[in-house]
């Protein structure tokens, strides 16, 4: 190595000397010990049901080599050039072709085209929220959405989930009590189909409500609808921006898991003057999405019929969730439930409440296993005992080695627990979570309640005080 | 010289020791030595043969790296190394150890019990729990006996929070203990060789901002834990709390460098927070109390947590603080701590 002059790294007085300088908003980012943990997952012995990964491997490198030759002989210049901010139309009318496959008709007018569906959840924010505002989402939420939720500082209400997705009777009522309290939210933001990390669908009915609730209250919707196309049993349902119309409805989407993430490729669909100031938005962030990428998606949806790709990713993640859940059902305890996809990227385990899964997540990793605490996908301190888990980005062998030691940790807790409080210890494994289920934990017990699991109490020898 | 830098490992604490590694790195090429950097793994032994190091600079937290795991590789291979020597690193790693070791010693630590999982899951300890509650009065703390950070540490405020804390606790180490809550002040007494040596730093008091208690996401953020140094402490007390931590550094054997870390109780706070403990000292159990006289000093005392036997180095760990408050510089430090390796331990 070098022996030459280096600046020496800054110390705790530097550090304090920058913090004085850092917006208020960061200061409600989130980070450290989950960052810290979840960097481990990321090492090459650990079998990770934590990502939220598509697979790339089996796109054709001969496809990828002549969809570039070709953007590079027929767009060379303009790949090479900046774009207009709101994309170019090349790309936009691959989008339409996208969009009308899920059921919406879109004229290209009414498309920004963004860096990632991410940056949507950015800029509906950044033109939306002013510091304490108030964001609705389901409980639980795209734990990417968090830290944008965050740097904006909104104050996020999340609303439960069952079965059939975000509770619209719920929903209804939060809103009234806000707006009692003279709150009103600037926007609801929702997965729908196939929720991320959730893993469920909202049923058609309560799409039909969200929309006349939106309608009704004049509130904005984000619909951010990564999945859609990656259904592997079912009929598809209504976007709920095909339901609306396009009136309340801010649509997200993107190319991240029908081709590839690694364009960097989304794009919102909204009411034009909600786009308008989220095109100025986005020229303060990045003036334009990559060219290059556009070029070269635009080029592959020329080069064949890009839902062939699709079908096959479909076959490869049908079979993954179907070994996933298989799985469950084999080495998860019966104190478990999870849900069942029909589509998307997720399945999410509920533990019995006195399993904080963040800790679990350091007795995993000892077994080289990982998954994502279910406390990432919530703003409010909940999900402390739930988990998601990625079944697309692992082959079939690993999710069923991965399932069984994951499996294998949370029964030795059960049995643990039991043994401690003298419940009945771990026994046979159970179904997926049945129809109503919620999917949200309630908050956190009662003081001085004991817990249902907790109710058999051991014979003491000795009598016992307690203090408060 | 040839200088190998050991970070990173498998340990919980990777991302802190991936961190403090870069740190000494740093200095070290600053003050002229050869830098070999290894992040641990499987190829450590291969490595450091290849490599050939003058001397090892181990900049691990956490297991493997500070529980005398890698010190006891370094003594196989014959190559010199910072800090502590693997018995000490053993003792200290263990709160377990250490508190029956400060115990014994009579040094003040908060009054705990200690079980391995085998415990509740052969012998029914978990029967023995509410004598154990009534002894230690709510809240309790529950915690791994090994774990380095604040990870996996519960505070258990009623008897129902017992078994999900001690089963949390257990998913980090096959024996927890569950230790009396002490309200206080948390100090941390960071100690150097100096010629031969044992010296303490200015102590640093870590103030939480927001939460109630000091944990693992506050140890480690800027804005979240507002850190004094050195402390606003009587003069008595400061000496006191010098004295007592240098005191389990030579207990448990320690080398080169190490921190400290007391709580300094609040009698007011305590005697609200917690009314049966006063009760409880003044021998409402007599036979117990009896046992481990030693370890209860008077209200408002110090009780010693646990010692690091290789404290955090990154910009906002507590001993480069105390260092540079004692007018010692980051590159001073590590070379101090570089000195020290093969001096006779204190």
């Amino acid at each position: 190595m070098t022996s030459g002059f280096r600046r020496p790294r800054s110390t705790a007085r530097d550090l304090e000397r920058y913090a004085a300088l850092f917006a208020e908003r960061t200061k409600v980012m989130k980070s450290s010990a989950m960052r810290d943990l979840m960097a481990l997952t990321e090492r090459e012995d650990v079998i990770s049901l934590a990502g939220g990964m598509p697979d790339t491997s089996t796109f054709p490198p001969d496809s990828y080599a002549s969809l570039m030759t070709s953007v590079a002989a027929d767009s060379c210049a303009r790949a090479l050039q900046y774009g207009p901010t709101e994309g170019l139309a090349v790309i936009k009318s691959c989008i339409a072709e996208v969009m009308r496959s899920e059921g919406m008709e879109i004229d290209t007018d009414e498309v920004l085209v963004t860096t990632g569906g991410q940056q949507v959840i950015d800029l509906v924010c950044k033109t939306l929220l002013d510091p304490g505002d108030v964001v609705v989402t389901e409980a639980p939420t795209y734990p990417g959405a968090v830290p944008t939720f965050c740097a904006y500082q909104a104050d996020v209400v999340q609303i439960t989930m069952d079965h059939d997705g975000m509770r619209t009777d719920e929903l209804e009522t939060t809103l009234d009590e806000l707006e009692r309290d003279g709150r009103r939210p600037k926007f609801i933001y929702t997965v729908p189909t196939f929720h991320n990390p959730a893993g469920v669908t909202l049923a058609l009915e309560r799409r039909r409500e969200l929309v006349r609730i939106a309608g009704e209250r004049e509130l904005l919707v984000l619909e951010d609808n990564p999945y859609g196309l990656l259904r592997y049993e079912g009929s598809p349902l209504a976007t709920l921006r095909a339901l609306d119309g396009g009136e309340f409805v801010i649509y997200a989407s993107t190319f991240s898991k029908i081709l590839s993430p690694g364009v960097r490729l989304g794009w919102a669909a909204a009411p034009p003057p909600v786009l308008e100031k989220m095109n100025i938005g986005k020229q303060g962030s990045d003036l334009c999405s990559s060219s290059i990428s556009q070029f070269f998606v635009s080029a592959y949806f020329e080069s064949g019929p890009w839902e062939a790709y699709v079908r096959s990713l479909i076959e490869i993640y049908r079979r993954r969730r179907d070994v996933m859940l298989d799985s469950l059902a084999e080495h998860f305890p019966r104190e478990a439930q999870w849900t069942h996809p029909e589509g998307g990227l997720f399945i999410w385990a509920m533990l019995p409440e006195y399993i904080d899964t963040t800790d679990l997540l350091a007795r995993a990793l000892e077994e080289r296993v990982a998954f994502v605490p279910g406390r990432a996908a919530f703003l409010d301190g909940r999900g402390g005992s739930s988990m998601r888990l990625n079944f697309s980005g692992v082959t079939e062998e690993l999710i069923r080695e991965g399932i069984r030691r994951l499996g294998e940790v949370v029964r030795e807790q059960v049995d643990l627990y039991g043994t401690l409080t003298g419940a009945a210890p771990g026994a046979p494994p159970a179904r997926a979570a049945t129809r109503g289920a919620a999917v949200s934990q309630p908050t956190r017990q009662p003081a001085g309640e004991r817990p249902a699991a907790v109710a058999k109490v051991v014979p003491l020898p000795a009598k016992r005080t307690r203090a408060g | 010289m040839r200088v190998a830098v050991l970070k990173g490992g498998r340990s919980l604490e990777r991302q802190v020791s991936l961190r403090s590694g870069a740190r000494v790195e740093d200095a070290l090429e600053r003050l002229g030595h050869e830098v070999v950097a290894i992040d641990v793994g499987a190829d450590l032994v291969g490595r450091l043969t290849e490599e050939r190091p003058d001397l090892a600079f181990v900049a691990l937290h956490g297991r493997d790296g500070e529980d005398g795991t890698v010190q006891e590789l370094l003594e196989v291979m014959g190559i010199p190394y910072t800090g502590s020597r693997v018995s000490a690193c053993i003792r200290a790693a263990d709160k377990v150890l250490a508190k029956y070791a400060m115990l014994d010693a009579g040094v003040p630590t908060p009054d705990f019990f200690a079980f391995n999982e085998t415990a509740f899951r052969e012998l029914g300890a978990a029967q023995a729990l509410p004598a154990i509650e009534e002894r230690l009065q709510f809240p309790i703390v529950v915690k791994p006996a090994s774990q380095g950070s604040a990870l996996g540490i519960k505070f258990a405020r009623r008897p129902t929070d017992i078994a999900g804390a001690l089963v949390a606790a257990f998913s980090y180490d096959r024996k927890v203990l569950l230790e009396r809550h002490i309200a206080g002040r948390e100090l941390a007494v960071s100690i150097i060789e100096e010629r031969g040596a044992a010296r303490a730093l200015p102590i640093v008091e870590a103030v939480p901002e927001q939460e109630d208690f000091y944990d693992f996401e506050a140890r480690y953020e800027i804005g979240r834990t507002r850190f004094v140094c050195p402390a606003e402490l009587d003069e008595g007390v400061a000496a006191q709390a010098s004295e007592t931590a240098l005191e389990v550094y030579r207990l448990l054997g320690c080398a080169g460098f190490a921190r400290v870390d007391l709580l300094l109780e609040q009698p007011d706070d305590s005697a609200g927070a917690n009314p049966g403990k006063a009760g409880r000292r003044a021998g409402a159990n007599p036979g117990e109390a009896g046992r481990r006289a030693g370890a209860e000093p008077e209200a408002g005392g110090l009780y010693v947590l646990e010692l690091n036997p290789i404290p955090g180095l990154t910009e906002t760990s507590l001993l480069p603080q105390a260092a540079d408050a004692a007018g010692i510089g980051f590159d001073e430090l590590i070379g101090r701590i570089l000195g020290a390796v093969g001096a006779p331990a204190a």
